[in-house]
C-alpha cells in the first residue's frame, strides 16, 4: 500500500486538514484510489470550496426557471411546451496549455452538459480574452488565438452545432491566461428534461464512448492550481477531442432519451470516471458500483487510480431500467458506439468501485459531495483600487475625434471579428437568422413562432476598476443586447474568472463582483440557472483582471421582428434612448488613446435600465424599429458608425447634443469637465444607451412610448448619403466616407496576422 | 508483420500546407529548405507471412482507402 | 408529391437541413435513409447532405463511400435518377467515382463560413432547370475542403461537355480570383456527371431557402427538381 505523506498529498493539492477531514469521513486511512478520488472531487473545479458560499447569493428561481444550478445545465421556460436550457463553462487553463486541444474540448464538454439533459443543442457562443495582439506578447497571443479560433471551430463545425457568435477583447493582463469561455444553448421539451441521476437498486450502469487513456489525469486539480514557469510540462494532462464521437454519442443519446428506457446520464467530463459516478448516485439518493475491469481502455495496464481520474473526452455514463438493456444496446450498435456494462445501482449511497472483483474504493457519495470543504475565505479591498479610480483628464492632449475614431475602429476588440467568425460554422441547422457579427446571436425555434436570442459579456477593465459595479455592467450589457435584438430576457448563466482566492484581495474581488451581479440580476428579473467560476487564473503572481463573462437569454415571441444592428434603409430617422453623462473611466478611449486604464466605470440605474429593456422589447414586437445597437465599448461615435457598417454603404448625418456632465445631474460620479466635450460625448461609455432607426412616420410613436416608459429619447439625425457626418453641438467632428471607416475596421484583425504572417 | 505507407500528393497537385511551412521556414531563416510536401503515414499490423503478401495487401489497401488516386500516390515499406 | 431521400452518414449534419428545405419549405415529401441501408425507399430524388462524414477522418467522403447505401445510389444515378451532394455530399460524389475530381484544403487552409455568389453556368440539369444561364445566386459555403481540383484533361473534358454547372463569381457575375473563396480550379463550385442526372457542389442551397436566413436563392435548384420530375415522370426506385 502506498504510503501518504505530505509530498503526496501535495502533489494531490490536499492540505493536511483536508487530508484529515478524509480519514474522518471514512473512518479509516484512505486507499490511493481513494486518495486521488477525494483529490479530484475536493479540487476547487468540482467543489467551489471557496465560492459556495457567495454563489447562493444568487437569485436562482423565477416563474420560467425549470432547473436552477446543480444539474448539468439550467433550463427555462420559453412557451409553446419547450425549455431553452443552456450554460456556459471555461476552458481557460487547459486552453493556455494547447490552444487548439484546449478550446475544442472546452466546446465539447459544454455541448455534452446541454444533451445530457435532454436538449438537442442548437448554438453555441464563446467569449474569449487575450493579450495584446503586438507588443512583446503579441507572437504569443496570434499564436493562441489562431489556436483557440481553429479548436473551437473544428470541434462545433464538426458536430454541426452553430457558433452563432460571442465577443473577443485583448487586454495584456490576460496575456499568461487567456480566458474561453463557452456557452451552448439546446431546445428540449419542458417535461422531458433529463436528470444526472442514477436510482432504483439493480438498475445497470453503461459506459458509452471513447475508450479511456490515461490522458487529462488531474485535469481538475491541474485547472485548480496556478501556473509556472514548469506548465509546459504538464502538457500530458492535456485531453484530444473527438467531435466525430460526440456526434455520435448526442444523436445516440437523444434517440435513447425518446425511450424511456433512461433513468439518468452524465458525462464524464472533470474528474471523469470519479465525478459521474459518485454525483449521478448522490442525486438520486443511491450508490453506485462498478468493476474497473469492464471500463473500455486505450492503453495497457491502467490502474484502477488511473481509470478513476482519467479526464478521456467524450464519456458518458448511464442509467437503464432493468429489462431494457437490449433496448438500449440496440440504439448504440446503430451509431457504432459500443456500450459497455460497468456496474449497477445500489441501495447504500456508497460508491464502490472494484477491480476484478476486489474493493479498491468504498466512499459515501455524501463525502465527496455534501461534505467538501466550503472557505470562508478572508477578504480585504486591495490597495490599487484607490490609485487606479484616481483620473486626472485636464493632463491629457486628445487628438482630434476623427483621428481617434479611427484608432478606435483599428482596435481589435472594437473591430470586426470577421476574420474569427467566418472560420466558425454559424449557419448550420438554419436558424440563424441575426448573422455572426451583426448583433445579438438569434437563432429560431422552427416549429414555432419564437425565437430565441443570446448575448455574452464581460468587461475585465471596468470590474478591475470596480468589480462591483463592473459585474452590474456586465449583465446589464448582456440583457440589453438580447432586448436590442428585440427579446425578453428570461434567465442568465455567469462563469466568473479570478486569480488565486487564497489572496484576500482576489477574494475581495470575487465578493463584490458576486454580490453586484446578484443585485442586477434582481433588478432585471433575470435569474442565475448555473455556471461556472474559474479560479487560479494567474501566472508567476499576476492575476487576470477579475472577469465575470455573462450570457442572458431572451425570447422573441415573434421571430419575424428580431432586429440586428444595422441601418436597413436611407432616409431613416435615427434616435439615442438613454442619456449620456461623458463617462470616460475605463473606457476603450483611454486604453487605446492614452494607454490609461483609470477611472470609475460608468454609473449604472437599474430602474432605467429596466425600462430601457422593456420599452426596446415593446417598440420592437410592435414592429416600430429598424435597427437597434447598444452603445458600449468606443461609446457613441463607434456605436454609430458599427449601425453604418455592413449595410453596403447606408450613412449617416448626426447631430449630438453635448453629455451632460454626471454632476450637474445627481451628486457624485465621473466627470469630464476641463476636457475636449466633443471627446467625451463621442467616446464616453455611459450605460443604458441604445441608438436604433425607425421610419419617418413611426417615429413619433417611439417618441411617445418612450415618454411613457420614462426612458429619455432624442431624434439625433437620418440614416442615408455615403458619409459618416457627426456633429457635437452643431459642429462638425467626423466627417468620412461610410467605405473608409469601414476598411479599417473590417480588416484591422487580419492585418494583425497578415502583418505578422508565419 | 508491420506495413508502412506514406502518402503524399502528387507533385502536380498544389499543396497549401507544404507552401504554408515552407513560407514559415524561410522567415525562420530557413533558407536551405526548397521545398515542403506535407503528407500522411500510415502503420499497418498485419497477420501476412512474407514481406511480398505484407506489400501485396498495404498496396491493395492504399488503393481503395488510404490514396486517392486522383490527387494522391503513396509508397510503401514492410518489416 | 416528389420523394426527396436524404442519406444519413455517421457525422452528416445537415441531413436535418436539406429535410427542413424539401418538406417544410417545398412541401414535398421527405424521408431520411441511413447509410446502412440497402434502399432508397422509393427515393425520386436522392440527396447526400453535408456534414462530416465519419469525422472527415482520413479524407473529406473517403469512408463514407463504402456504405452500404451507396451502391444503391449509384444504381439510382445509373437509372438516371437525380443524385444532388451538397458540400461533403459532394466530397463523397467525388469519392465514390460518381463526379470527377477531388477536394483539397481551402487556398487559406481555414475554414470559411460565409455568403458567397455563384453563377449558374448550365440549366439542363434536373437541378437547375428554372435557374437561367448566367443566373447570380447568393448561398452560403461552410468548408474547410472545397479547394476543386481535376487533371488538366479532366477539367477540359468538363469544360467542353458544359459540366461545369456553378462558378464563384462576384456580385456582378464576373469570375474573378477575388470572388474564388478556396482556389478552386477555374472557380469550379459545382459540376454534373455525363448524363447530367448526378450533381454536386459546395455552397449550401438548403441554407438558402428562406427570407429570414439572409437569402432564398438556393429554393431554385429544389424548385428544379420538382419541376423536372413533375415533366419527365419520376423513377421510382425499390
Amino acid at each position: 500500500m502506498t504510503h501518504i505523506d505530505p509530498a503526496l498529498l501535495e502533489r494531490h493539492g490536499l492540505s493536511p486538514d483536508e487530508y484529515e477531514r478524509i480519514v474522518a469521513a471514512l473512518g479509516r486511512a484512505p486507499s490511493i484510489t481513494e486518495l486521488g478520488i477525494f483529490s479530484v472531487m475536493w479540487s476547487e473545479h468540482c467543489s467551489y470550496k471557496s465560492s459556495r458560499i457567495h454563489l447562493r447569493k444568487l437569485p436562482t428561481t423565477g416563474p420560467r426557471v425549470l432547473q436552477g444550478p446543480g444539474e448539468n445545465a439550467g433550463a427555462v421556460d420559453i412557451g409553446d411546451g419547450l425549455a431553452a436550457v443552456f450554460k456556459i463553462e471555461s476552458h481557460n487553463h487547459p486552453s493556455f496549455i494547447e490552444p487548439y486541444q484546449g478550446a475544442a474540448t472546452g466546446v465539447g464538454g459544454i455541448i455534452r452538459d446541454i444533451f445530457t439533459m435532454g436538449a438537442r443543442p442548437i448554438a453555441l457562443m464563446n467569449s474569449l480574452r487575450f493579450g495584446a495582439m503586438d507588443g512583446p506578447e503579441g507572437a504569443r497571443t496570434r499564436r493562441t488565438v489562431e489556436g483557440v479560433v481553429a479548436g473551437i471551430a473544428g470541434y462545433g463545425n464538426s458536430i454541426g452545432i452553430p457558433t452563432i457568435g460571442g465577443e473577443i477583447a485583448f487586454e495584456p493582463a490576460y496575456a499568461g491566461n487567456p480566458l474561453v469561455n463557452v456557452l451552448c444553448l439546446g431546445i428540449a421539451p419542458a417535461d422531458g428534461l433529463v436528470k444526472g441521476q442514477a436510482s432504483g437498486v439493480g438498475n445497470p450502469v453503461y459506459y458509452v464512448g471513447s475508450k479511456t487513456g490515461r490522458d487529462g489525469i488531474h485535469g481538475a486539480t491541474m485547472a485548480s492550481a496556478e501556473f509556472d514557469e514548469n506548465s509546459a510540462e504538464k502538457r500530458p494532462a492535456v485531453q484530444v477531442g473527438d467531435p466525430f464521437m460526440e456526434k455520435l454519442l448526442l444523436e445516440a443519446c437523444l434517440e435513447l432519451m425518446r425511450t424511456d428506457a433512461l433513468v439518468g446520464v452524465q458525462d464524464m467530463g472533470a474528474a471523469g470516471l470519479t465525478c459521474s459516478t459518485c454525483e449521478m448516485g448522490a442525486r438520486g439518493g443511491s450508490g453506485i458500483e462498478i468493476d474497473v475491469m469492464h471500463v473500455p481502455q486505450r492503453e495497457s495496464g491502467m490502474t484502477p487510480y488511473e481509470i478513476m481520474l482519467s479526464e478521456s473526452q467524450e464519456r458518458m455514463l448511464l442509467a437503464v431500467k432493468k429489462g431494457r438493456e437490449a433496448e438500449v444496446e440496440r440504439i448504440f450498435d446503430k451509431w457504432d458506439l459500443h456500450a459497455a456494462r460497468v456496474g449497477e445501482v445500489t441501495g447504500d449511497n456508497y460508491m464502490r468501485v472494484r477491480d476484478h472483483g476486489i474493493v479498491v474504493a468504498e466512499i459515501p457519495n455524501s463525502a465527496l459531495v455534501d461534505e467538501a470543504p466550503v472557505y470562508n475565505r478572508p477578504t480585504a479591498r486591495p490597495a490599487y483600487i484607490d490609485e487606479v479610480r484616481a483620473l486626472d483628464l485636464s493632463r491629457l492632449t486628445p487628438p482630434s475625434p476623427s483621428d481617434a475614431l479611427l484608432a478606435l475602429l483599428a482596435s481589435p476588440t472594437i473591430a470586426s471579428k470577421r476574420w474569427v467568425y467566418r472560420q466558425y460554422d454559424h449557419m448550420v441547422r438554419t436558424n440563424t437568422i441575426v448573422l455572426a457579427g451583426m448583433g445579438a446571436g438569434a437563432v429560431r425555434v422552427k416549429e414555432t413562432k419564437r425565437a430565441l436570442a443570446l448575448s455574452v459579456d464581460g468587461n475585465g477593465r471596468y470590474c478591475y476598476l470596480d468589480p462591483r459595479r463592473g459585474a452590474m455592467l456586465a449583465l446589464a450589457e448582456a440583457a440589453r443586447n438580447v432586448a436590442c435584438a428585440g427579446a425578453l430576457p428570461v434567465g442568465a448563466t455567469n462563469c466568473l474568472n479570478f486569480g488565486n482566492p487564497e489572496r484576500p484581495e482576489i477574494m475581495w474581488q470575487f465578493v463584490e463582483v458576486v454580490e453586484g451581479l446578484a443585485e442586477a440580476c434582481r433588478a432585471l428579473d433575470i435569474p442565475i440557472t448555473g455556471g461556472n467560476v474559474s479560479l487560479y487564473n494567474e501566472t508567476d503572481g499576476a492575476a487576470i483582471y477579475p472577469t465575470p463573462v455573462v450570457g442572458v437569454v431572451g425570447v422573441i415571441e415573434d421571430a419575424r421582428h428580431v432586429l440586428s444592428r444595422v441601418f436597413r434603409a436611407g432616409g431613416d430617422d435615427i434616435v439615442l434612448l438613454g442619456t449620456g453623462f461623458g463617462e470616460l473611466g475605463g473606457s476603450e478611449y483611454l486604453k487605446v488613446v492614452h494607454d490609461l486604464v483609470r477611472g470609475e466605470p460608468p454609473a449604472l440605474d437599474l430602474g432605467r435600465e429596466r425600462a430601457l429593456i422593456a420599452l426596446l422589447g415593446r417598440a420592437a414586437s410592435g414592429s416600430l424599429l429598424c435597427s437597434a445597437h447598444d452603445a458600449s465599448d468606443g461609446g457613441l461615435a463607434v456605436t454609430l458608425a458599427e449601425c453604418a457598417f455592413e449595410t453596403g454603404g447606408i450613412g449617416l448625418d448626426v447631430d449630438l447634443p453635448p453629455d451632460r456632465d454626471l454632476r450637474a445631474s445627481r451628486e457624485a460620479g465621473p466627470v469630464s469637465r476641463g476636457f475636449s466635450p466633443a471627446i467625451a460625448t463621442l467616446f464616453g461609455e455611459s450605460a443604458s444607451r441604445v441608438v436604433v432607426s425607425v421610419r419617418p412616420q413611426d417615429r413619433a410613436t417611439l417618441l411617445q412610448m418612450a415618454a411613457d416608459a420614462g426612458v429619455p429619447a432624442a431624434v439625433i439625425g437620418r440614416t442615408g448619403g455615403p458619409r459618416l457626418t457627426v456633429r457635437v453641438g452643431g459642429d462638425v467632428v467626423v466627417d468620412a466616407a461610410v467605405g473608409q471607416m469601414e476598411q479599417v475596421w473590417a480588416t484591422a484583425i487580419e492585418r494583425y496576422f497578415a502583418r505578422h504572417a508565419a | 508483420m508491420k506495413a508502412r505507407v506514406f502518402v503524399t500528393l502528387k507533385p502536380s497537385v498544389f499543396d497549401p500546407q507544404g507552401q504554408t511551412i515552407v513560407e514559415a521556414l524561410h522567415s525562420m531563416g530557413y533558407a536551405g529548405v526548397g521545398d515542403v510536401r506535407q503528407g500522411k503515414y500510415f502503420e499497418l499490423e498485419v497477420s501476412s507471412t512474407s514481406a511480398e503478401q505484407a506489400r501485396a495487401l498495404a498496396s491493395e489497401v492504399a488503393d481503395k482507402l488510404l490514396a486517392n488516386p486522383v490527387i494522391e500516390s503513396y509508397r510503401i515499406e514492410v518489416e | 408529391m416528389i420523394k426527396f431521400s436524404i442519406v444519413v452518414f455517421p457525422g452528416s449534419n445537415c441531413d436535418h437541413d436539406a429535410y427542413h428545405a424539401a418538406k417544410h419549405v417545398l412541401g414535398q415529401e421527405a424521408e431520411f435513409v441511413w447509410h446502412k441501408e440497402t434502399s432508397l425507399h422509393g427515393a425520386d430524388v436522392v440527396v447526400l447532405p453535408g456534414g462530416f462524414s465519419h469525422g472527415d477522418y482520413l479524407r473529406t467522403g473517403a469512408i463514407a463511400r463504402f456504405s452500404p447505401v451507396m451502391s444503391a445510389v449509384a444504381e439510382f444515378a445509373r437509372a438516371g435518377g437525380p443524385v444532388l451532394g451538397i458540400c461533403n455530399g459532394f466530397q463523397i460524389l467525388c469519392e465514390a467515382g460518381l463526379l470527377p475530381g477531388a477536394m483539397l484544403r481551402n487556398r487559406d487552409l481555414k475554414f470559411h463560413c460565409e455568403h458567397v455568389s455563384i453563377r449558374v453556368e448550365q440549366t439542363d440539369t434536373p437541378f437547375t432547370s428554372r435557374a437561367s444561364r448566367g443566373q447570380v445566386l447568393r448561398i452560403p459555403i461552410a468548408h474547410g475542403e472545397g479547394n476543386y481540383y481535376a487533371e488538366p484533361d479532366v477539367l477540359a473534358s468538363l469544360e467542353s461537355s458544359g459540366r461545369v454547372v456553378f462558378r464563384y463569381c462576384d456580385a456582378r457575375g464576373q469570375v474573378t480570383e477575388a470572388a474564388n473563396p478556396n482556389g478552386s480550379l477555374h472557380g469550379i463550385a459545382g459540376i454534373c456527371n455525363e448524363r447530367r442526372n448526378v450533381v454536386g457542389l459546395m455552397p449550401h442551397p438548403e441554407r438558402a431557402c428562406e427570407r429570414p436566413l439572409g437569402s432564398a436563392d438556393g429554393l431554385v435548384l429544389f424548385e428544379s427538381v420538382v419541376s423536372s420530375l413533375a415533366s419527365h415522370g419520376a423513377l421510382r426506385t425499390a
